[in-house]
């Protein structure tokens, strides 16, 4: 029996939605096991956030209100408290850059096991064995903890939300705890730039970008209009992000964000390992590149062999007659 | 400002494609392919030199150490960041098998007890495992504040404190903390203007990336010394936090490539045959 703490991921004082792919693996064990899963809602927001979370079948939501600007140091000893009393054998939260920051510290405070990015579960005569990525996506390894208890961050592109499953948990506020390192870190704040389009690693559609738009005004003119009308998110290759076209949190890839929508178009992009291995799991790849020998050819299921400053602008007309016509 | 840079070498990143699963699965093999310093950790020692240094004056402000958990051959990698101008190694002689999560960060606290750095600057995550660990679990055992997925640093207050600017999903989250620290660097810490020391005059241009070793820096990087540690030899307790009983390769995706030289032909398909808009 494997009790399973969700930390959630809460945004702008509300749900992230990352939290709920977590929910998915919290589900998969604790019935596996026949254990049950509980819900940690924690920052800005908690409570209000409680709400939302009391929707997804947990056992109960804890909620730690905790004001101020988000560093691991300062969220770490409530989640290691939460999770110690509860006894907990696993502790999980998404892969996001958030769990990324605060589920290895956590661990290391229960004296748990990291299981880091995991893309797959299963439980096996009581015990759970995690199936992780590794080597950009070349190779996958099964993994099995040594401690009594694991905490274990979940890749989103391979896990599905949970749907709500009506009723409503119990919530409890609990003890916030605290850290000497905590005091030694100061947040200084958060610059993100607000995007009408959907979030990159939820849309169904991802559009992204590679060096060869040459500029951010490039991306303006020539990608955006094809990315709108195909309803699409915008993503980047890392060459593009490092010329400056376009922010860092548009980039796909190993170190970048993971995506796995219907259809993924890479534009421009010549298809290195370490991009493959953010974007390799969409259901279906359209390349459009003028060389026919670029390496995204590997994972792509149509190549319209083309300069993309022709292709792409009437590709956008074209997408948005075909989408009037419905 | 004494900066420890921990660095682990891997199988030749750009090939990670060509790595082989043993026929029963028990093992990775990386056969055939180079080793070189894991991308991210080179990063870091370019992030710590230009910490570390007055560039346009060619002057050292501090010492950078650089240090490496795995069997003897990782004396090479090691040489590799001296000759980049580190200036001292530490060699901490583990197996492959050994180099787990908690095993590593066990003994990187050990050293740091032994060489008090002001800080500790690695990559965000090796590209063999991919696990993004070590630097939190290492920051947690020592008590200390982190930063990870640092693009910009800049050092204030005499060198007391450092503005980091972490790469997030949602845009660049700003932190300010006090040393001693850990810091993890992503990608974008080797841009031109990601590192200000108060030293190097802020309009200085660093060329993009890691510095490559000039020849001079390859024949002083010999005589620079490489101190060698046992890992039974730092008193940690070695077990492993995990097992990995089985490896195997992803599924092959399916269909081939079908490449078209129209507009026209692609959308039709997309519609008709994937069906994907
Ligand atoms: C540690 C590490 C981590 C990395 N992480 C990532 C990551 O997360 N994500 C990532 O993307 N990369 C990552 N990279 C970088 C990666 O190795 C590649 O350098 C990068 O993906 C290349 O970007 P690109 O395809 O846009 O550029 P290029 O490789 O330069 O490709 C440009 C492509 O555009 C085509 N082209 C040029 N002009 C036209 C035209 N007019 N019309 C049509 N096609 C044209 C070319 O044929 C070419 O195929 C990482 C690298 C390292 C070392
Ligand atoms: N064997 C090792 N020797 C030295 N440093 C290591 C080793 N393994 C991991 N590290 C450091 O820890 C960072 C994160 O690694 P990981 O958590 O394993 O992805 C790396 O970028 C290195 O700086």
């Amino acid at each position: 029996m494997t009790d399973v703490l969700v930390v959630a991921e809460l945004i702008d004082g509300g749900l992230r939605r990352t939290t709920l792919t977590a929910v998915t693996l919290a589900k998969q064990i604790a019935s596996g096991t026949g254990g049950a899963f509980d819900i940690l809602s924690i920052g800005v927001g908690a409570k209000n956030a409680a709400g939302n979370l009391a929707k997804y079948g947990a056992r109960k939501v804890f909620v730690a209100e905790i004001a101020g600007g988000y560093f691991a140091e300062k969220y770490a000893p409530t989640v290691a408290e939460v999770a110690k009393k509860g006894s907990y054998g696993v502790v999980t939260g998404c892969a996001s850059t958030y769990g990324k920051d605060l589920l290895p510290r956590v661990a290391a405070k229960l004296g748990a096991t990291n299981v880091s990015d995991i893309s797959a579960a299963k439980v096996e005569g009581g015990k759970v064995l995690y199936k992780r990525p590794m080597y950009a996506g070349n190779v996958f390894g099964w993994t099995s903890p040594n401690t009594a208890s694991a905490v274990v961050g979940v890749r989103q592109s391979e896990f599905e939300s949970a749907p709500e499953a009506g009723g409503a948990s119990a919530t409890e506020e609990v003890a916030i705890a605290t850290d000497p390192a905590a005091a030694r870190v100061e947040f200084v704040g958060l610059e993100s730039q607000k995007s009408a389009r959907p979030e990159l690693t939820e849309a169904a559609t991802v559009v992204s970008g590679g060096r060869a738009l040459k500029s951010a005004e490039g991306f303006k003119t020539v990608l955006e209009p094809l990315v709108d009308a195909m309803g699409a998110a915008m993503g980047a290759s890392r060459a593009a992000v490092d010329a400056g076209y376009v922010p860092g949190d548009l980039q796909v890839g190993q170190t970048g964000k993971v995506v796995a929508p219907k259809l993924y178009v890479a534009v421009g992009i010549s298809g290195a390992i370490q991009h493959l291995a953010g974007m390799k799991g969409s259901k279906v790849i359209v390349a459009i590149n003028k060389d026919k020998e670029a390496p995204i050819a590997q994972v792509a299921d149509y190549f319209l062999v083309a300069d993309l400053f022709k292709a792409v602008p009437e590709m956008a007309e074209k997408v948005k007659a075909l989408k009037a016509q419905g | 400002m004494k900066i420890l840079v921990p660095v682990k070498r891997v199988c030749d990143p750009d090939n990670a494609n060509k790595v082989k699963v043993s026929a029963d699965g028990a093992t990775v093999t990386s056969d055939g392919l180079e080793w070189k310093p894991n991308p991210f950790d080179e990063y870091a020692v370019e992030a710590a030199l230009r910490l570390n240094e007055n560039a346009p004056k060619n002057e050292k402000l501090g010492e950078t150490l650089v240090c490496s958990l795995g069997p003897a051959e990782v004396a090479q990698t090691l040489r590799q960041a001296l000759a980049m101008g580190a200036d001292r190694g530490i060699l901490i002689d583990a197996t492959d098998g050994q180099l787990d999560t908690t095993v590593v960060a066990r003994a990187l606290k050990a050293l740091v007890d032994k060489e008090k750095p002001d800080l500790v600057l690695m990559g965000k995550q090796t590209v063999d495992g991919d696990s993004n660990a070590v630097g939190q679990t290492l920051a947690e055992m020592l008590g200390w504040p982190m930063a990870t997925f640092a693009m910009t640093v800049s050092t204030n207050d005499g060198g007391k404190t450092l503005t980091v600017g972490r790469e997030v999903d949602t845009g660049v989250l700003t932190l300010k903390v006090t040393l001693p620290a850990v810091v993890t660097v992503d990608l974008r810490i080797v841009a031109p203007a990601g590192i200000k020391n108060g030293a190097t005059p802020a309009d200085h241009k660093y060329n993009e990336g890691a510095r490559y070793a000039s020849l001079k820096g390859i024949m002083q990087a010999k005589k620079k010394a490489i101190d060698q540690l046992k890992l039974s030899e730092l008193g940690i307790d070695t077990a492993t936090s995990s097992a990995y009983p089985k490896f195997e390769l992803p599924p092959a995706r399916t269909g081939n490539c079908v490449f078209v030289e129209t507009v026209d032909d692609l959308l039709g398909k997309l519609r008709t045959q994937a069906k994907a808009i």
